[in-house]
């Protein structure tokens, strides 16, 4: 071979090699013998968390039209009716609130929708001042459900002196101009979330196969994991009951004002989490590719230990333990916290299957930056 | 013997091979320098974390703030002086130290590569590769012949990474079991043509047994004349695959180059005039008289000899370490293994009052980036140095006395997770040293291999 000739396929390899981007965003082949991340990923989008989305906008739509009923007659009948709805909508929430990607990343939908302790103080200088705006960062511990559970259910004991609020209080103006205000938002979030999956992100969602951390699976299996481990585990259960400090702070339980929804709310969040794990259908039994089957597939290669089995079994261990707990947390903390430390450490077994097996059979990247393995 | 070896440093040869080398490895660790910089990566990596670990003897090694643009700017422009063959001594010297000091900040981003790079910029340090071609010869006397060690040392140091790299893949995970490319490979799928194939397991064995046949006979087949041409068409096609397949930046590059060197001086006397063509560089024909470049002392060859040996020995010192290598890690950087393992771990430390007993868990994300968290998370000398910056952390926030206990979990390559580090140690108790850690739950598995 000639020197020349050499010197150019050499340069020409070198040329292909170095315009090909650093983490290989090629387009998908047609695979056949592999495991179809595609259809995942349509799975995913199309049967569970559109869907999601969709009931859980129309929810946010009677949220807020309770709210206008409310604020243009507010009774104790109605504040109970919105009560109900706002209770409703919360746990239809924990069907969505995992999927923190595209737009909802972009907006930071969960804190702004689900940031608690709520920060009561805030609140009400914002409705003395009359002056707020939820767009803000420094506002998300003043809206989202948790600033609805103070304003319906915190601002006095009985539901007549809550009534009064709204009346006769002498802010009473602006406290209904900021529980319109409250729900409002969400419904608008809400609406511009799932408006973007189906004008054009669940398109791009599908067809982003790449292997690369920026790629659906990646970016999803990532946020599926930082949800599970800080927003349920640690959130709803590991935080209230002191594991992160010196002691027990019962004042942090999700739904804190209206306490005996807590349990229900964190029930919800994990049968959510485990049936996208299982890629069931959203409001169905039905199943698609998933987790579950992506594990499966990898391990018939490489004939390890039954990973997704062990998965369903540590979710359904920990299903059990928060099935033992009081329905109202702060008592649960109050009475016996060890039980709560307990459904703490159940879940946290499953973080370790998720985020040490799972992720290396998966192979999912952490982020991007040069790594030689070791 | 010894007329033998006072033979061998005496012989001669053209200096073409070793100049080149230097103008591709300034021009790669310039790219390589330009590249970290654009990707943001010195402020991602050195300048937002809070915390940095650091090397065994060097915890006074540590990021300079904004100052740290200036270090790459430094190491940086010390690229294009070694390129251009101008101060070359100060510029390679200057380079050695500033990528050294780079690398050492923290050993998070540890790769086989950049020490390879610290190796390497060492070596240079000690040989006359400004000898012709270069802006030093134009301007003193160019010396077109030089000792024939000094070539030799780069070649042999070559060696020693590909035939290390090949005896640390013969283990029963690699050999046996095609771990861990059997994680990796799959996970290839978007590659066109390759993404199917990679999903199969006897692609993960030949892959495996490829790979390690490949870095075993790479020397024998570069340094032997006949093979050579074959001997460099393979490496393009290997480092090109890994580039491919793995995110491992500008190593393919630097050590497809860097095979060059085997080359014999007329080749590169061609490399070096179609260069000379390209950029019109007028070569010193006024000066025909051949000259040979001559060390002042053997300090150089004594230096270099030494250095050399402790390539060939470090790799080794695994073998005082009782306990799995791959989950010990005693003994397991600086030794050329490359892309030998998949290990995943996940690691919750706890901390102790140590008057009333009452304990906390710590969010690891509060100090570590996520990069830092994953390389602590499997790594025991991580582990330990980061639950001794908790530790301090904690007693001055509350100031009270404190233990630190790890829970912690890892999983290598693809068997399932394990408990990594004794939860009942109190870390605070346990010092960093070379001596084995006696703290670290025993792997209940075996693999068999160097």
């Amino acid at each position: 071979m000639s020197y020349w000739k050499l010197v150019s396929i050499v340069t020409l390899l070198f040329i292909a090699v170095a315009c090909s981007s650093d983490n290989g965003d090629a387009p998908d082949q047609p695979l056949n013998d592999s495991f179809n991340r595609e259809a995942m990923l349509m799975n995913w989008a199309d049967n569970i968390i559109v869907p999601a989305y969709t009931s859980f906008v129309s929810k946010t739509t009677e949220l807020n039209a309770a709210t206008t009923v409310f604020t243009e007659t507010p009774s104790e009948e109605n504040l109970i009716a919105l009560r109900t709805i706002w209770v409703s909508t919360y746990i239809e929430f924990q069907n969505v609130s995992m999927f923190e990607i595209g737009k909802a990343e972009e907006v930071n939908f969960r804190n702004r929708m689900n940031i608690y302790p709520t920060n009561a103080n805030k609140i009400n200088d914002f409705i003395a001042e009359g002056t707020f705006n939820f767009s803000l960062p420094s506002t998300i511990d003043a809206q989202g459900f948790p600033a609805l559970d103070y304003m319906l259910n915190g601002l006095a004991e009985t539901d007549s002196e809550i009534v009064a609020f709204y009346t006769t209080n002498e802010n009473a103006a602006n406290y209904l101009e900021y529980l319109n205000a409250l729900s409002e938002t969400i419904e608008t979030l809400s609406i511009t979330l799932l408006n973007d999956w189906n004008e054009n992100f669940r398109d791009s969602f599908v067809s982003n196969t790449s292997s690369s951390a920026s790629g659906s699976v990646d970016k999803l299996a990532n946020d599926y994991i930082l949800y599970y481990e800080k927003a349920l585990r640690a959130g709803k259960i590991g935080i209230p009951a002191g594991v992160f400090s010196n002691d027990p702070l019962p004042e942090n339980v999700e739904a804190f004002y209206k306490k005996d929804i807590s349990k229900s709310l964190a029930q919800q969040a994990l049968t959510a989490s485990q049936n996208f794990f299982n890629g069931i259908y959203f409001n169905s039994s039905q199943q698609g590719e998933s987790f579950r089957t992506y594990l499966t597939f990898l391990n018939s290669v490489k004939n390890g230990e039954d990973l997704s089995g062990l998965i369903n079994a540590q979710f359904e261990t920990a299903k059990t333990n928060i099935e033992e707990l009081n329905v109202n947390f702060v008592s649960q903390i109050e009475t016996d916290n060890i039980q709560m430390q307990n459904t703490y450490d159940e879940l946290q077994r499953n973080v370790i299957f998720l985020k040490v097996d799972m992720l290396q059979a998966l192979d999912i990247n952490v982020d991007y930056v040069d790594t030689d393995g070791d | 013997m010894y007329s033998a070896l006072t033979s061998y440093f005496s012989k001669t040869t053209q200096a073409a091979p070793l100049a080149v080398f230097r103008v591709f490895f300034g021009l790669m660790m310039c790219y390589s320098i330009v590249r970290f910089w654009s990707n943001g990566w010195i402020d991602k990596l050195y300048l937002q974390p809070d915390f940095f670990f650091s090397y065994f003897g060097f915890e006074w090694v540590k990021p300079l703030g904004m100052y740290t643009y200036v270090l790459f700017a430094v190491c940086g422009i010390a690229t294009l002086f070694i390129a251009i063959g101008y101060k070359y001594r100060i510029a390679i010297i200057v380079f050695f130290l500033s990528f050294t000091y780079i690398e050492l900040m923290d050993k998070t981003t540890y790769l086989n590569h950049y020490y390879f790079i610290s190796c390497l910029s060492f070596l240079l340090i000690f040989l006359p590769a400004n000898a012709c071609f270069s802006i030093d010869a134009k301007k003193g006397k160019a010396t077109p012949y030089i000792p024939k060690w000094t070539i030799d040392s780069v070649k042999m140091l070559l060696c020693v990474v590909y035939f290390y790299a090949g005896l640390a893949k013969l283990n029963s995970d690699w050999m046996l079991n095609a771990m861990p490319l059997k994680i990796w490979l799959p996970s290839n799928y978007d590659i066109p043509i390759l993404g199917n194939l990679l999903q199969q397991e006897w692609m993960h064995y030949a892959f495996s047994w490829g790979g390690a046949a490949y870095d075993l006979a790479i020397p024998f087949l570069l340094l032997y004349k006949p093979t050579r041409w074959f001997a460099f068409i393979l490496v393009v096609v290997f480092h090109v695959l890994t580039r491919v397949l793995f995110p491992i930046g500008v190593f393919p590059f630097v050590m497809i180059v860097s095979a060059l060197i085997f080359f014999d001086a007329g080749f590169h006397q061609k490399i070096i005039n179609g260069i000379s063509n390209l950029f019109r560089i007028k070569s010193n024909a006024s000066n025909p008289e051949i000259s040979t470049y001559r060390y002042t002392s053997n300090a150089s060859i004594v230096i270099v000899g030494f250095f050399l040996t402790i390539q060939l020995l470090l790799p080794w010192r695994y073998l005082v370490y009782p306990g799995e290598l791959f989950w010990t890690e005693e003994g397991y950087r600086f030794s050329w293994r490359v892309m030998l393992m998949e290990k995943a771990g996940y690691a919750q430390f706890k901390i102790k009052d140590k008057t009333t007993g009452q304990q906390f868990y710590v969010d690891n994300s509060d100090f570590l980036t996520p990069l830092q968290e994953k390389q602590m998370s499997t790594q025991p000398d991580f582990i330990l140095q980061y639950a001794h910056y908790l530790g301090d952390h904690f007693k001055n926030k509350n100031n009270r006395e404190v233990a630190v206990f790890v829970e912690s979990y890892v999983a290598l390559n693809g068997r399932l997770s394990q408990p990594y580090i004794d939860p009942e140690i109190d870390l605070l108790e346990q010092k960093e040293s070379l001596r084995q850690r006696d703290w670290l739950l025993p792997f209940n598995d075996s693999i068999k291999g160097l």
